[in-house]
Formats: C-alpha cells, structure tokens, sequence
C-alpha cells in the first residue's frame, strides 16, 4: 500500500498536519508569527548546509531551525524591537540560505522542492522520519499541556505556580525546529508558517477550550491536506501551496462562525 | 501552611539584594523580611523597582547580588496587575482556574461564590468585566492555599467604588486564611486601613515603618508630595538623591 506515492503524500500530510495542529495554537496564542516564519525561513540554510556536509537533509534543517528559534528567543528576552529584528532575521536566513545553495554545485537539487515542498516524492524513509517528529512534538505537548498553557498565559502567574515559563517557552522553540525540519518536504520552507497558523486560526471561531482549539486545529489541517492533494491530483496543481490555499479556504469558512465564538 | 517551622522563622528573606535587568540596577542594597499573617505595602513611583521587587521574591528572575530566601514548601498566591488574554484564546473561567493544577468543581464554585463572583465557571475569561477579571485571578490565587499573597497593583482599571470593595474583600479573606500579604501600590491612601507595616520604595528603601510614621516622613514626602506639592516635591527628590553636586546643581 506504501508503494502508492498517492497514499505516501497522504499520510506525510497527515502527519505534519498532527504536529502542526497543536503548535500551531501555541503560535497564534503567542502571537509568534513571524517568529515561525524566520525559523522556517532558515530551513533553507540548513538544506544548503546538509548538502555541502552530506548530512541529513532533516538533521542540517533542524539543526538551523533550532539555532535560529534560539537566537530569537534570546533577542526578544533581551527586550529587541521584535518586529525589525525578526523581519531582518527571517529575510537574510533565506536570502543567505538560497546564496549557500547555489555553491553546492555537486549536487544537482531542485531548489523549488524545498521553498514549496515536494510531497508527492516522499519516500518511506522520509514518511518514517516526519510520523516519528510528529509523534514525538505532538507527545511532547500533551505531556507539558497545562504548563504550556500557564505560562503561555502570563509568566508571573505560571511562576507564582511552580512553573518556570522560560523552561516551556524553550520547549516551544525546539518543537518548532522539529516540526519546520519535518515539514519542509510536505509544504516548503516558504509555506511552513502557514500550516501552523491558518489552521488553528481557523479552529479559533469553533472553539471554546484551548484542548477543542488544537484539536479543531488538527482535524482542519487534515482536511486541507486531503483538499490540497486531490486539487493537485485533478487539476494538476503543485501540492504543498495547494494544501495552504485549502486550508486558507477553510478559514475562511470558519469566519462565518465568528459571531458566536464569544457567547 | 502546616509544614512550615512553628519558630519566628520569615516567609521571605531578602538580604542585601540588588536586581534589574541587561545589568541595571533596578534595586539595590535591600534587605526585607515578611513574617506569617503580616499585612506589607509596598509603595513607590513608575519605575522605583516595584515590579522587579515582586519577580525577585517570586523567583522569575534572580537576585544578581545578597540572597533571597524562601521557606521551605511556601505557597504564593499571586495576583497580577492586568492580565490581557489573547483574544484567539478561548478559555473558561474553570478552566483558567484550574492551570496547571486540576482543581476540583466544587472547590471553584465555593471560590467563586466566596469572591463575588459565582456562578461565572463556565464564561469565557475574554468576555469578563473589569471587575469580575480581577475577582476570578484573586480566586486563583487563593486556590493556591497561599501562605503569602501578592498583589501588584491589583485594582487597576477599576472605578472607585469597585477599588473599594475589591480592598474590603481582600481583607477579609485574609482575615478567615490568616496569610501574609504583599501589596504593591503607588497610592498609600486606598489601601492604609490594615496595613502593617509600608515600605516606601525607590530603587532603594526610602523609609519603612507604620502608615502614620511613613506618611510624615520627609522621605515619603519627598517622592510623594503631600497632596498638593507634586512638582515641588519631584524636584526636592532629585535633591535627595543626586548626590553629584555640580555647580549649577542648586539655584534655590
């Protein structure tokens, strides 16, 4: 059954969308945006990295990935105009990421398989690697759910608590380099913020608990992941912007609940 | 509260204490201690060091000079300034109670209907008033079972009347747990009636003592004015503290 590159696309898909889900609500409660964007964005990097190294291409992903979500959570700790500073570290790390990649002339890569993902090539080994980070970042934030959520919603309070907020924000940042590391063969560096956020925007207006939230953000997420492979496979679109556009659609739709999400 | 030693020992030891951030000092040198049951008022202007005294005894960030040291198994019940709730967050009153620990139902009825507010588990935090936000976080903190309760400017956006009651209903929970309180305050007048003891704050201790004694203090006086002397008494406390005097320092 694996050998269907249909199904293969399917469950690469479903399984990002699972990491991606939960995350996800963490980035928007956060509002941390465009602190996804530039850790994705330095994905690209790492590609150009693991490529000259010959390493994996998810180690030397992951590798940056976590290096920048690090820098950046020092930077805004240290009271950084966050706005300026993350514009300017997203926008480098790909513009220097795609110059790296053009040094790496030994190998003949597809650079668009990386910027807007490539999943209808995923292999097994890849399919193993991407349900294993998803499990493990979806485990890991059930595992610290409450003091995710405590110090989510003020630091003072979690600490009041017992519960060191720097300690989960940390937790965060390292789930996010997993997660863009996992991602980036499915969506793209380009689109990965994407599918942390459009999601769990979307589950915002049909929720009232942070638990249906992230669990609503997960259901959506599959759903645009089914909507966006069977657009491609019909009409022949590329699959990883195609799975963003349908997930946009469904936020979209979700905005017609709007005005009942604060009864 | 149970496990804490029967002897005169404090709930909080703050010993020749200097803390701030990126290497400024926000305080320095202060030494402070806050005994079982006792009622402390903090008071100093924006930027005295009120908010990194109250992250210092809680732990958020570290002293970066003296000691801070806290009983053994001390609760802390802590009851922020204002709280903004990210509207894309959907959460319960019961919920947000119950984080991270689970609290049982009828613990957060009884809570609730205790700090006014009853019947509110089930709304969500977003869609509270004013008032009943700063009831339902007074809850939380007293779910904690606290030894010591801190508040930070805990009235905040409230009217006058709703100042008023919210002081009234602290003192009389505090009477029925008999917990220490710490209250951080720019304004002495509102929250004096059972205050033991008030520390005058100002990136150190300006004075410290009774309410009546602190009210007459020249030191008090200088940072707060008495009423109507606000800008005479913002430049006598440049006076005080400038001790560089230069040669144009002091035209009187």
């Amino acid at each position: 059954m694996l050998d269907d590159f249909l199904i293969r696309a399917g469950l690469a898909g479903a399984g990002v969308a699972l990491a991606t889900g939960p995350l996800g609500a963490f980035v928007v409660w956060r509002r941390m945006a465009y602190f996804g964007d530039a850790t994705a964005h330095a994905a690209v990097l790492g590609v150009a990295l693991a490529l000259a190294f010959e390493m994996s291409i998810f180690v030397g992903t992951m590798v940056v990935a976590l290096a920048m979500a690090l820098a950046v959570a020092r930077l805004s700790a240290r009271g950084h105009a966050m706005d300026a500073t993350l514009g300017v570290l997203s926008h480098s790390a790909l513009a220097i990421g795609l110059v790296a990649i053009s040094f790496v002339t030994s190998v003949r890569i597809d650079l668009q398989a990386y910027l807007f993902g490539d999943i209808l090539a995923v292999s097994r080994g890849d399919l193993a690697v991407i349900w294993l980070g998803a499990l493990a970042v979806t485990g890991l934030i059930i595992w610290r759910w409450s003091r995710l959520l405590i110090a989510t919603l003020n630091g003072e309070l979690a600490a009041s608590a017992g519960v060191d907020p720097r300690r989960e924000e940390l937790v965060l940042t390292v789930a996010l380099a997993v997660v863009v590391a996992l991602a980036i063969k499915v969506v793209g560096a380009l689109l990965i913020a994407a599918m942390l956020i459009i999601p769990a925007a979307a589950a915002r207006s049909l929720a009232r608990s942070p638990e249906a939230m992230a669990a609503m953000a997960v259901v959506l997420g599959l759903a645009a992941v089914a909507g966006g492979l069977t657009a491609s496979l019909y009409a022949d679109t590329p699959a990883g912007p195609s799975i963003v556009a349908a997930a946009a659609g469904l936020f979209t739709l979700s905005l017609l609940f709007a005005p009942f999400r604060r009864a | 509260m149970s496990d804490l030693p029967k002897q005169p020992m404090s709930l909080i030891d703050v010993t020749d204490m200097s803390a701030g951030y990126a290497g400024i000092a926000a305080l320095r040198d202060m030494n402070l201690s806050i005994d079982k049951g006792e009622i402390v008022t903090v008071i100093g202007p924006n930027g005295s060091g009120k908010s990194t005294l109250i992250k210092v005894l809680m732990g958020v960030i570290a002293p970066s000079e003296g000691r801070v040291e806290r009983a053994p198994g001390l609760s802390i019940g802590y009851v922020p300034q204002a709280l903004s709730i990210d509207a894309s967050l959907p959460i319960t009153v019961a919920r947000f109670l119950s984080l991270p620990k689970p609290q049982k139902a009828s613990e957060i009825a009884a809570m609730l209907t205790r700090v006014g507010v009853p019947g509110l588990e089930g709304r969500q935090m977003t869609a509270l008033s004013g008032g009943q936000f700063q009831r339902v976080l007074l809850a939380r903190a007293l779910l904690a079972k606290p030894d010591i309760l801190i508040l930070d400017e805990p009235t905040q956006g409230l009217d006058q009347p709703g100042v008023a009651a919210f002081y009234r209903l602290i003192e009389e929970v505090r009477t029925e747990l008999g917990c220490a309180i710490l209250l951080v305050s720019h304004d002495l007048h509102v929250v004096m009636s059972a205050t033991d003891r008030v520390l005058c704050l100002n990136g150190h201790i300006c004075c410290e003592g009774a309410p009546d004694a602190v009210l007459a203090a020249p030191e008090y006086r200088a940072l707060f004015g008495d009423g109507t002397g606000g800008a005479l008494a913002l430049y006598q406390h440049h006076h005080d503290h400038d001790h560089d005097h230069g040669t144009n320092g002091h035209q009187h």
